[in-house]
């Protein structure tokens, strides 16, 4: 077999830099070690990381004795710092488990006493009035309520973390899809990617739908994903004060989701959703018609008062369920090394709570990592990112300030979210030199409001100009292959008739 | 620090330069205009085709040369404005805050004139299935980038909805060498000017599909292809009549939506049916001291009638500044039979007022009805009637005087 000469040497190698990913590589960072992701969009985040609920879990939907338990609530409890460390926004709303029938009460005290075993705190079961209090919009016969369960921006996560971790030390390649592994020796990989190569001697396997066939690239078959899409509906800012709390059905575990539910986002936004439907296509993140339309029913089953003037916009998600079709339900996260491939840790159905988990799961990784390399602690590792300070959300005397020290920040570019183009000029100067409009888009929210670029793309697309002197082919909606333009029209044509 | 004004325009677009320029012809000397663009003009600065001010001046000029007369006019009486400075605050005792390089300033102001103009509905707001590739604009968007911007965005060219913007966009993309496959419009009848249809689409051969929409968009990355199908009586697709249809570029020309923002910041109360304030004979929203006029009030067809819509509403600010608004009577407008909605929706004044609506359906030889209880007040005919056009018609202090409501509506 011929390959190209590697060229590029570490000590180990992520492949994949979704939130798991971008946990390690943060993870990793501590110590002093080479480290370098692979991935193959054109920014992290990209694959269920940044299509998902938001939610901080709390952990009294699994099963006690499982890793999702376990994770999930040190995960939960541990987040708030992790939030302060990166300036990121997040918010214990609290979770509302609603029983809309007296049968089901029976299930959210065996939800409760289950969270008790997982080591949840403060659940309490709540009757009809004090639901009615709680959520005046909101009808039901009881609520398992949960304090602990909080909301977080999930891409705004991720790519925290992987700041962060560039800024300790880690490479990240990103349009970089893996495509072979050799094992030149039982602890020497080769990485094969479309331009280059790369040698390490660890490998790390958190291409969340994709884990399988990577896993299958050395040979171990053992692993099977089914993907399982979730799809939304986003809306409008107007909509959010029609709820206070995450508003959740009594989840019916066969489904393997939990059940469609309204979710305020950290920005201010209401989601509906995710649907659960399985799929063939590993990337097919389209909405479907039927399930808008049967997101919207079960919507209002909840929020009468929930109208479609309020949609803005809408996604999908795609689970890593290792329960095939026919089974459904969880099965739990798989972290191991498989015994025909030492010095490769492969993570498997990290599906939800993935995201509530991620540290615990990072944490576990390079304790695994640790034992077998002894790794030693990196003086200079920085875990603070303060990232993007957000110019709407200060106090007036701050925006005056602000505007003062830099006048960049007087300047409104996207008028919804009320984002300056000091911001979007950090956006577009990311540590990664990620620079698709949807990169610029997730790291300053410009873009993502009612609008929907209608007033800011053009202003974007100038800035872009202006400081990276794009032609019309550099812009990129999403990468490679998604050009926003096809030229400059022909000239002189200045008037039509 | 508060600067204290008589008269703040938000919006230096067509309608907040016609009421500027009214208000101070009436002696007002203390107004200023805030206008978040680098230029005066508003969205007439992206519209370089002609048409415009058949109306005001019996002669057809493009959107920048008509934006120009009134800009002209602006500095003859200079009036001062304030540019890339954007609005972001307005409470209901009418302070307004200002963000531009200079800093944060507060205005406090006697009246305001919302002018803000509108925004396009977007995908989302349809929530349109399928993928969400590049090539998806709204044809604002595309105007600006191909007009202001001169780049070209696309190669194969299928236009969702049938509104003037989609319309013009297909002449203008045709010209600099797409092919526009198809128009698609989900109703039974166009919904942009007849002279567009005409003008934009027959004149070039690019077919229009009437009670057709999108029901499906392919391609991860680039859009690759729509799949459209014809619908029904209630808009839903009926499944025998898809077809997918190549094409690289969606453009989607469905709808404008008043900007009020920051009306809802400072408690204005929106008529539900054209998203802009609910206002009385002078432009005057629920809050008094402040106004609005243009595509924030109303999305207007032709910007003639935006430029007399600011310059109407000056009168009420001059007389609210002047002697103060004293309400005579409280009479609600009605929108009945086959009329989509009636401006001003309140009438307190007793004055000769303009009423200015859109119907709901295109029709022949349809008689509109001014009514009270059973009375006849007013009536006209039209030859045509089409949702497309407002209507606008006057009615005396006179024929108002005295009555207890007013409906308007088409006679069967
Ligand atoms: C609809 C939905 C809702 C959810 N809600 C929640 C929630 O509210 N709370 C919660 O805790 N969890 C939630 N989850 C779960 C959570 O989102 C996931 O557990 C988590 O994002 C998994 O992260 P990951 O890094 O494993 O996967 P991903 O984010 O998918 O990352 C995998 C990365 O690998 C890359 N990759 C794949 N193949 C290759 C290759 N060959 N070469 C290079 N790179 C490659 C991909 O591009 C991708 O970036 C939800 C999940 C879904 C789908
Ligand atoms: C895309 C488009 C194409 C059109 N084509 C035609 C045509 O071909 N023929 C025809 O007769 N009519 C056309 N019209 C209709 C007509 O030209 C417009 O209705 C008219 O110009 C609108 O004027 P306006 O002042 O209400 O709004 P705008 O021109 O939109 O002006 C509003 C102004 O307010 C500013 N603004 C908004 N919010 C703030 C804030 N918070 N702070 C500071 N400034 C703010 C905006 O920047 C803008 O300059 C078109 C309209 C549109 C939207």
């Amino acid at each position: 077999m011929i390959y190209e000469i590697p060229n590029r040497k570490f000590d180990l190698i992520i492949i994949g830099a979704g939130v798991i990913g971008c946990s390690i590589a943060r993870q990793l960072s501590r110590y002093k070690i080479k480290v370098t992701v692979l991935e193959k969009n054109s920014d992290v985040g990209w694959g269920s990381s940044g299509r998902n609920s938001g939610v901080i879990h709390a952990g009294f939907n699994n099963k006690p004795g499982t890793l999702m338990a376990n994770y999930c609530v040190l995960g939960n409890q541990s987040f708030a710092q992790i939030a302060q460390e990166l300036n990121l926004p997040y918010k214990k709303i609290g979770k509302l488990v609603v029983a809309k029938k007296e049968k089901e009460v029976k299930e959210l005290k065996r939800l409760k006493k289950q969270g008790e075993t997982n080591g949840v705190k403060n659940l309490e079961i709540i009757e009809a009035s004090e639901i009615k209090k709680m959520e005046p919009n909101l009808q039901g016969v009881a609520a398992l309520y949960s304090p602990e369960t909080a909301i977080t921006s999930p891409y705004h996560y991720t790519i925290s973390l992987a700041e962060n971790a560039r800024q300790n030390g880690v490479q990240f390649f990103l349009n970089t899809p893996v495509q072979g592994i050799e094992r030149i020796k039982p602890d020497k990989f080769i990485v094969i990617t479309p331009y280059a190569s790369f040698q390490a001697n660890y490998l790390i396997n958190c291409a969340g739908v994709y884990s399988d066939q990577i896993a299958g690239l050395v040979g171990i078959n053992a692993y099977r994903i089914y993907p399982c899409r979730g799809e939304y509906f986003i809306l409008d800012k107007k909509a959010s004060s029609l709820i206070q709390h995450l508003i959740y059905p009594v989840p019916h575990p066969e489904e393997g989701g939990l059940g469609i539910h309204l979710t305020p986002t950290i920005d201010g936004n209401v989601l509906i959703g995710p649907s659960n439907e399985y799929i063939e296509d590993k990337e097919d993140y389209s909405v479907t018609r039927k399930v808008l339309d049967k997101l919207y029913q079960k919507a209002q089953e909840f929020l009468p008062v929930i109208s479609s003037r309020y949609f803005i916009a809408n996604y999908a998600g795609i689970r890593a369920k290792q329960s095939p079709p026919e089974q459904g339900g969880f099965q739990d996260f798989l972290i191991e090394e498989n015994p025909t491939v030492p010095n490769m840790i492969n993570l498997i159905g990290i599906e939800s709570p993935g995201l509530t988990a991620a540290q615990p799961i990072a944490e576990q990784v390079v304790a695994m990592i640790d034992q077998k390399e002894g790794l030693s602690s990196n003086p200079d590792f920085n875990p603070y990112h303060p990232g993007i300070l957000r110019f709407a959300e200060q106090d007036e005397e701050t925006k005056r300030r602000l505007i003062k020290e830099d006048s960049d920040y007087g300047e409104i570019i996207c008028r919804c979210e009320q984002v300056t183009k000091k911001e979007i000029l950090q956006a577009i100067d990311n540590p990664l030199a990620a620079r698709s409009l949807i990169s610029i888009k997730y790291r300053s929210r410009a873009m993502m409001g009612r609008c929907q670029g209608g007033y800011c793309l053009t202003r974007i697309m100038e800035l872009l100009k202006e400081r990276y002197d794009f032609k019309p082919e550099d812009f990129l909606l999403k990468g490679p292959e998604s050009p926003l333009l096809v030229g400059y029209r022909s000239k002189g044509v200045n008037n039509d008739d | 620090m508060m600067i204290k004004k008589d008269v703040i325009i938000i919006g230096g677009g067509a309608a907040g330069l016609a009421a500027a320029t009214a208000c101070r012809r009436l002696g007002i000397e203390d107004l200023l205009i805030i206008e978040r663009e680098t230029t005066l003009g508003g969205i007439l600065k992206q519209c370089i085709h002609d048409g415009f001010g058949l109306i005001k001046f019996k002669q057809s000029y493009t959107g920048p040369e008509y934006a120009q007369k009134y800009i002209d006019q602006v500095e003859e009486l200079k009036i001062p404005y304030l540019l890339d400075s954007m609005v972001i605050d307005l409470s209901a005792d009418r302070v307004l805050t200002v963000a531009n390089k200079e800093g944060l300033h507060k205005f406090q102001t006697r009246a305001v004139i919302l002018a803000m103009g509108c925004r396009e509905r977007t995908r989302g707001a349809l929530s349109i299935p399928g993928n969400r590739p590049a090539g998806i604009y709204t044809a604002g968007v595309a105007q600006n980038l191909i007009n202001i911007h001169n780049y070209m965005i696309g190669k194969e060219i299928v236009i969702l909805g049938s509104g003037d913007i989609g319309l013009i966009m297909a002449r203008r993309l045709t010209l600099e060498g797409a092919k526009v496959k198809m128009v698609l419009e989900i109703l039974p009848y166009g919904s942009g000017l007849p002279r567009n249809f005409n003008q934009c689409l027959f004149d070039y051969d690019i077919p229009l599909y009437l009670r057709h929409t999108v029901v499906n968009i392919k391609g991860d990355k680039r859009l690759q292809s729509v799949t459209i199908a014809e619908v029904d009586e209630q808009g839903r697709a009926l499944p025998q009549t898809l077809k997918e249809i190549p094409c690289d570029t969606l453009l989607l020309s469905v709808g404008l939506i008043p900007e009020n923002e920051l009306s809802q910041l400072a408690g204005i109360t929106l008529d539900p049916v054209t998203g802009g304030a609910m206002v009385d004979e002078f432009g005057q929203t629920n809050i008094p001291g402040i106004f609005t006029c243009g595509n924030a009030l109303q999305v207007h067809d032709i910007v003639d009638n935006v430029s007399l819509e600011g310059e109407q509403i000056a009168s009420g600010v001059a007389k609210y500044l002047s002697i103060g608004l004293s309400k005579k009577i409280d009479l609600s407008v009605q929108a009945g039979e086959g009329i989509r909605y009636v401006l001003p929706q309140r009438l307190h004044y007793l004055e000769d007022t303009i009423f200015s609506f859109r119907v709901q359906r295109p029709g022949h030889h349809q008689t509109l009805v001014f009514k009270t209880n059973q009375h006849l007040i007013k009536k006209k005919t039209f030859l045509q009637v089409n949702p497309a056009e407002m209507i606008r018609i006057k009615l005396s202090a006179q024929e108002l005087a005295g009555l207890s409501n007013l409906k308007v509506e088409l006679e069967l």
